[in-house]
């Protein structure tokens, strides 16, 4: 990407905007690689709330004077926000109504039908995102193949829009049954309301999301319609204020599925824009693993609330093509709203630094899902924090200290940490501070193991032949714990861990996939439509890519299959060259191989089902340069002036306090250590080594694997 | 680390050892009940056969039939003739699960040569032989084959014969097949992590750990009982039934011990199956009587322990061989509700108004309307549908959704896409919910045609169309259920009958029963009904 200019990568989390500013640098003889012949500067500003961009600016503002950096000189600004999630979760969008087929009004209420905690007879299910009263519906009725079984009802549908124009919607959303299959239906409404209301926006489920079920289908475009006036404003008031600060440079977007995508686009699919901060932790991830040349990755992010873990294979991060965005119960699986676009799959728990520590009435202790996030923050930030947390956890086993705390604003004060942790976890188990706070530390780091392993499972991988990457303010601290529980051998903590995210904006490619649901199988496999389907995709997410870049392109082909009779689809990639009945068989047996290593066993005698097709078209990435990965040495000598607790032994060792500045690239350190930096604290038992990479990732492994 | 830390973290190191065991059953499962419903289980034992961690599914129905089930599999195989490698099935009614849809797979773990545990799991298969799945047959022998607890692989090598038998007894035997192959394999999985966390852990055996389970979670849970007033609490309900209605009847006792249920007075046995062994009425009360008392216990051996059950045989929840027991839920389901307003005095804030409670599962064969000019391959078609759940005491009952079944509904596109089916209206059905302080849940309107040359064959197992769910505390009652043609020609609610081919059919779902004086119901709450159109 690297084309000698300048660029930003702005990442607006919930908490902090970071702003990381890409520039080539001349002054770094040893800069052997891509990646180290470029800058990184970064800052970070408090995110605000009632006006995003205010942060981003002042944060670019600060950052050009202190670099003295021409604004003029700016090539791109690459953003990525929570704004349509948080919009999502607080319900702070537009006046909306759904418009569906008759029969059809509460598909959005009635849900599944299940109840996604068990066990809890007080339940609450999630509120729809658009009232019933908002709801309205036109009889037409197209079938599974596309074909019309009720005609469209014009009269009722210009009825329909009379009553949207006189309650005063600014935005629609339409949803037909069947319109991944025909669209014509959701067109002629969208078209009703322009020649009527030209000033209301329609978003139409054809084009937001076209696959097949109509719950997640249709709430998807409701999402989409629903955050769509307040995105589109935000991008334009961006923009505005860039050039107003002297940046005449394009503004481009990161999706959910990790690639850029143009101002216009973003603002006609914001439902896009959801988890795309994540997003550009993933792809960070995947560029360190091109780097070192590591085909299996498993990213580990870990903030103030959540805990984020990905696999990345080949250097490509896995993409799912749904998921549920704001849960309300715990992070409860089907306790949100599911979303139907690309995204990069992820499993995200409530385990952050400020995750709140608590023992149940089974004297077991639990960790979150509620975070003291930075107000009150843990109780050793001494900000009025009551609760014990993971941080302070972290500070009573000596893993933090306020002599290298890396936020300056803030003093840890281990005296509060030590009371809380007595108080909120001692006095029930009759621990003293130090046991309550290995077993919240223990317990933070098995939940994420956990799902670590349940994630890995859910994509049919074995995590012995992985490599974790550790990033965000959290995840160093834990990641060697987790790589042991894991047995996993080897650990990267890449330099701007920190700002991860925003940096992984920098590094992302422009991309999109476009998805459509169609049915075929291999009774009677449907050749013809499937290539006219393939090319219709492909053209599809091409336009929306050349709006970005003139770079050569790489496509993608993937076909959803499983046995007739299942309900669960695994991904297949569909062969390259023209797809004709013999790449349909190769599709079959990639299938078969694929689901024995999902599952350890093929079955015999069934038809294979091919229900959801998707291509991805993205711009040709450059291979990063190789980076010399140093062998592992003799220790450098540290002063071993911290005593902390050693999760190897059990026991509170001596421990080497290092600066994670001084070191070069071929030193070793050896654990009991933990390795400070302004961003975050890389922790090692004492069975852990850590070298120093050529691009300065720390690498770390157990003593028996150097 | 404190051997108290280090027990609580192989505590959850277990649960998710036996949720990951469930998820892969899901993902490869052919059933549609499992997939949508949940319809499984899996779970880890100690040598006794004492469960110590069950992953949460969508169905109380295995609760504790499952936990039952390894202690017949130990009885009936003997543990000196258990050897590694091994792998052990049933599908028996009464050591099983309550049907023989229900395939339980059990596989012994060594550490070592020492026999230190088992893996379980359970799945309903499309399919047993027989009737096929419905309460037509009229004794067990007509509802398909049934597998004695036997040896599915011994040391490793398969049982050659009992998989050639099921094959020519089964239709859609390579799924049928496949599902028993995944069951192992779940297990097969479980036994490798438990084996890496036992080394991890420098472990022998699992007996340390099961102490701390039990104990900790028997004092958790007589805790819980400890604030129910000791005495007798009794409850009846009368439900449609199959051919005539079915009373129902249960006295709980709480003791110092825990909580009886003794169904006597419930009417006997129906000549269809939908007869209900006396283990999936006990799982069905454990759960109501865990959700109630302590709902974030994980289910093991103690915490089941203090539920006990009683009927005589020969009462329609405790059926004997051979008696037909093919669709028990339907009854099963019932037993919730019954149980838990029983208490409903004893556990004030707590006990819910009755709901829809059975599925309203539209269950229909799909044949050619004219097999000689058109022919038609025949097409079995399945949707899970609820009803609306009772008012709770301090909130709104929950619309169109199951309990105490977790069931999940298909996606009418999804079920488009299989079946010659066209679902023309699946929506709330207004003014059906029980009003109330707190109103019940909504039910759904569903209208089904058949489509592409095809009508439907169609077997009506619907409850609740003669018996609403009963508010209370002076809740009312929700709507009844009610099944018609599009044409208003009112239809049976139970047995098969035909669609003809140019009508619709119309499913009313009933309405979860109020709670609490309708007049107490706050201002805001009712006009928001009003506004959402849910009063009709």
């Amino acid at each position: 990407m690297a084309s000698g200019g300048l660029r930003i990568g702005a990442d607006v989390g919930g908490t902090f905007t970071d702003v990381v500013v890409e520039r080539p640098n001349a002054q770094d003889a040893n800069a052997g690689t891509e990646y180290l012949s470029t800058e990184y500067l970064s800052t970070k500003v408090l995110t605000t709330h009632e006006a995003p961009e205010r942060g981003i600016l002042a944060g670019i503002e600060a950052l050009s004077t202190e670099h003295d950096i021409d604004l003029a000189d700016l090539e791109q600004v690459i953003h990525g926000t929570t704004l349509a999630t948080n919009a999502l979760i607080e319900r702070r969008g537009a006046r909306t109504a759904l418009v569906t087929t008759q029969g059809f009004r509460d598909v959005i209420e009635t849900r599944t039908e299940g109840r996604f905690e068990q066990y809890d007879i007080d339940i609450v299910l999630p509120t729809p995102l658009i009232a019933r009263c908002d709801r309205f519906v036109v009889p037409e009725r197209i079938n599974a193949r596309g074909e019309e079984l009720l005609p469209f009802d014009e009269a009722a549908a210009r009825q329909v829009v009379d009553q949207l124009v006189e309650g005063g919607y600014e935005s629609v959303a339409v949803g037909f049954l069947h319109s991944y299959r025909n669209a014509t239906n959701e067109r002629r409404f969208r078209d009703i309301v322009a020649a009527v209301a030209s000033d209301m926006t329609v978003s139409i489920s054809a084009e937001v999301s076209p696959q097949m079920r109509e719950f997640e289908r249709f709430n998807t475009v409701a999402a989409n319609a629903y955050v769509q006036p307040l995105m589109a404003s935000y991008l334009r008031r961006l923009e505005a204020g860039l050039r107003d600060l002297g940046a005449n440079c394009p503004l481009y977007l990161i999706h959910s599925g990790g690639g850029l995508i143009s101002v216009d686009t973003a603002a006609a699919f914001p439902v896009r824009l959801v988890e795309s901060g994540p997003a550009g932790g993933a792809i960070f991830a995947a560029h360190l693993a091109a780097r070192h040349g590591l085909d299996h990755i498993l990213s580990y992010d870990m903030g103030g609330t959540t805990a984020k873990i990905a696999l990345i294979e080949d250097h490509v991060p896995q993409t799912a093509k749904t998921f549920e965005v704001a849960r309300t119960t715990r992070f409860k699986k089907g306790s949100g709203m599911p979303i139907s676009i690309p995204v990069i799959e992820m499993i995200e728990i409530g385990a952050g630094g400020g995750s709140i520590a608590s023992v149940d009435n089974l004297g077991q202790i639990r960790i979150g899902p509620h975070s003291a996030g930075s107000e009150p923050g843990p109780a050793a930030y001494a900000l009025g924090g009551q609760r014990a947390t993971v941080t302070d956890a972290n500070v009573k086993l000596g893993r933090l200290h306020p002599d290298t705390f890396g936020a300056t604003s803030i003093t840890l004060d281990p005296g509060l940490a030590e009371e809380a942790l007595v108080r909120d976890i001692g006095v029930a188990l009759g621990f003293d501070a130090r046991t309550s706070a290995i077993g919240v530390a223990e317990m933070v780091d098995e939940n994420m193991t956990n799902a670590a392993r349940v994630h890995a499972v859910e994509n049919g991988k074995d995590l012995a032949d992985y490599t974790m990457v550790a990033f965000g303010g959290g995840a160093p601290l834990h990641a060697a714990r987790l790589m042991d529980k894991l047995g996993i051998r080897e650990l990267l903590v890449p330099v701007g861990a920190g700002v991860g995210s925003a940096i992984g904006f920098l590094l992302a490619p422009f991309s999109y996939e476009a998805v459509r649901s169609f049915y075929t199988s291999t009774d009677d496999f449907a050749v013809d439509e499937a290539v006219a389907l393939l090319n219709e995709l492909a053209d599809e997410a091409t336009t929306f890519v050349r709006q970005g870049t003139d770079a050569d392109l790489v496509v993608e082909r993937q076909v959803s299959m499983r046995y007739r009779g299942q309900g669960w689809e695994i991904p297949v990639t569909v062969p390259g060259g023209p797809f004709d009945l013999v790449a349909a068989d190769a599709l079959v047996t990639e299938f078969t191989k694929t689901y024995e290593r999902y599952f350890g066993r093929a079955i015999e005698g069934l038809a294979v089902e091919a229900v959801s097709w998707a291509v991805r078209v993205a711009s040709a990435a450059g291979v990063p340069g190789a980076v010399e990965r140093a062998p592992f040495g003799d220790p450098v000598i540290a002063d071993a002036d911290r005593t902390a607790h050693d999760t190897a032994t059990g026991r509170d060792m001596p421990t080497a306090v290092v600066e994670r500045d001084i070191l070069n690239p071929g030193d070793t350190v050896a654990g009991p250590a933990v390795i400070v930096e302004s961003q975050t604290t890389t922790v090692l038992s004492s069975h852990h080594l850590a070298v120093v990479d050529g691009d300065r990732s720390l690498r770390i492994r157990r003593q028996e694997n150097t | 680390m404190s051997s108290t830390v280090a027990h609580q973290i192989m505590w959850n190191r277990l649960i998710a050892i036996v949720e990951e065991q469930a998820l892969t059953l899901v993902r490869t499962s052919f059933s549609t009940s499992v997939r949508e419903a949940g319809d499984l289980s899996a779970g880890v034992f100690d040598a006794h056969g004492r469960l110590m961690a069950q992953a949460v599914t969508g169905t109380p129905g295995h609760v504790n039939t499952m936990a039952a089930a390894v202690g017949h599999f130990i009885n009936d195989i003997g543990p000196d003739r258990m050897y590694p490698g091994d792998v052990y099935i049933t599908n028996d009614p009464w050591k099983g699960t309550g049907h023989l849809h229900d395939i339980t797979v059990t596989t012994p773990v060594f550490a070592g040569a020492r026999l230190i545990g088992f893996f379980a799991s359970t799945s309903h298969v499309v399919d047993v032989g027989g009737r096929g799945y419905g309460p037509d047959g009229r004794e067990l022998y007509e509802e398909g084959i049934r597998i004695p607890i036997m040896k599915w692989a011994t040391q490793g090598r398969l049982n050659d014969d009992l998989v050639n038998i099921l094959r020519n007894n089964v239709r859609e035997s390579d799924q049928v097949v496949g599902d028993i192959h995944g069951l192992a394999a779940c297990n097969e999985t479980g036994r490798r992590r438990l084996l890496e966390m036992l080394d991890e852990f420098d472990l022998h055996d699992l007996d340390e750990l099961a102490d701390f389970i039990f104990e900790r979670t028997h004092q958790a849970v007589m805790g819980a009982l400890a604030d129910v007033p000791r005495g007798t609490y009794r409850n009846t309900m009368d439900v449609d039934g199959y051919d005539e209605p079915v009373h129902l009847e249960v006295a709980v006792t709480v003791s110092d011990h825990g909580m009886h249920a003794d169904f006597e007075g419930t009417s006997g046995v129906s000549p269809y199956g939908i007869n209900v062994p006396i283990v999936y009425a006990q799982a069905y009360f454990t759960y109501g009587m865990i959700v109630a008392l302590a709902p974030e216990l994980p289910n093991n051996h103690a915490s089941l322990a203090p539920f006990t059950v009683s009927a005589p045989p020969g009462v329609i929840l405790n059926a004997v061989e051979p008696d037909p027991v093919s669709v028990r839920h339907v009854i099963g389901h019932f037993v919730t509700d019954l149980c838990l307003g029983a208490l409903a005095e004893a556990l004030p804030g707590k006990v819910p108004a009755e709901g829809a409670g059975a599925l309203w599962n539209f269950q229909a064969s799909a044949r050619a309307v004219d097999p000689i000019n058109e022919p038609r391959p025949p097409v079995e078609v399945l949707m899970f549908n609820s009803g609306g759940s009772g008012a709770r005491p301090s909130l709104d009952g929950l619309t169109a959704t199951a309990f105490p079944s977790g069931v999940r509904t298909m996606s009418a596109e999804a079920t488009e896409q299989v079946g010659p089916i066209v679902i023309w209206r699946k929506e709330i059905r207004e003014g059906s919910a029980g009003a109330g302080a707190q109103r019940g849940g909504l039910g759904q309107v569903i209208e089904i045609g058949a489509t592409d040359g095809y009508y439907f064959e169609f077997s009506a197992m619907f409850d609740r169309v003669e018996h609403p769910a009963r508010g209370r505390h002076g809740g009312g009652d929700g709507a009844p259920g009610r099944v018609s043609l599009d044409d208003g020609t009112p239809f049976r609610s139970k047995g098969k009958q035909p669609i003809p081919p140019d009508r619709r059919l119309v499913l009313e779902l009933p309405g979860g029963g109020g709670f609490g004086d309708p007049a107490d119901r706050d201002a805001a709450a009712h006009a928001h009904d009003e506004q959402m159109g849910y009063l009709g």
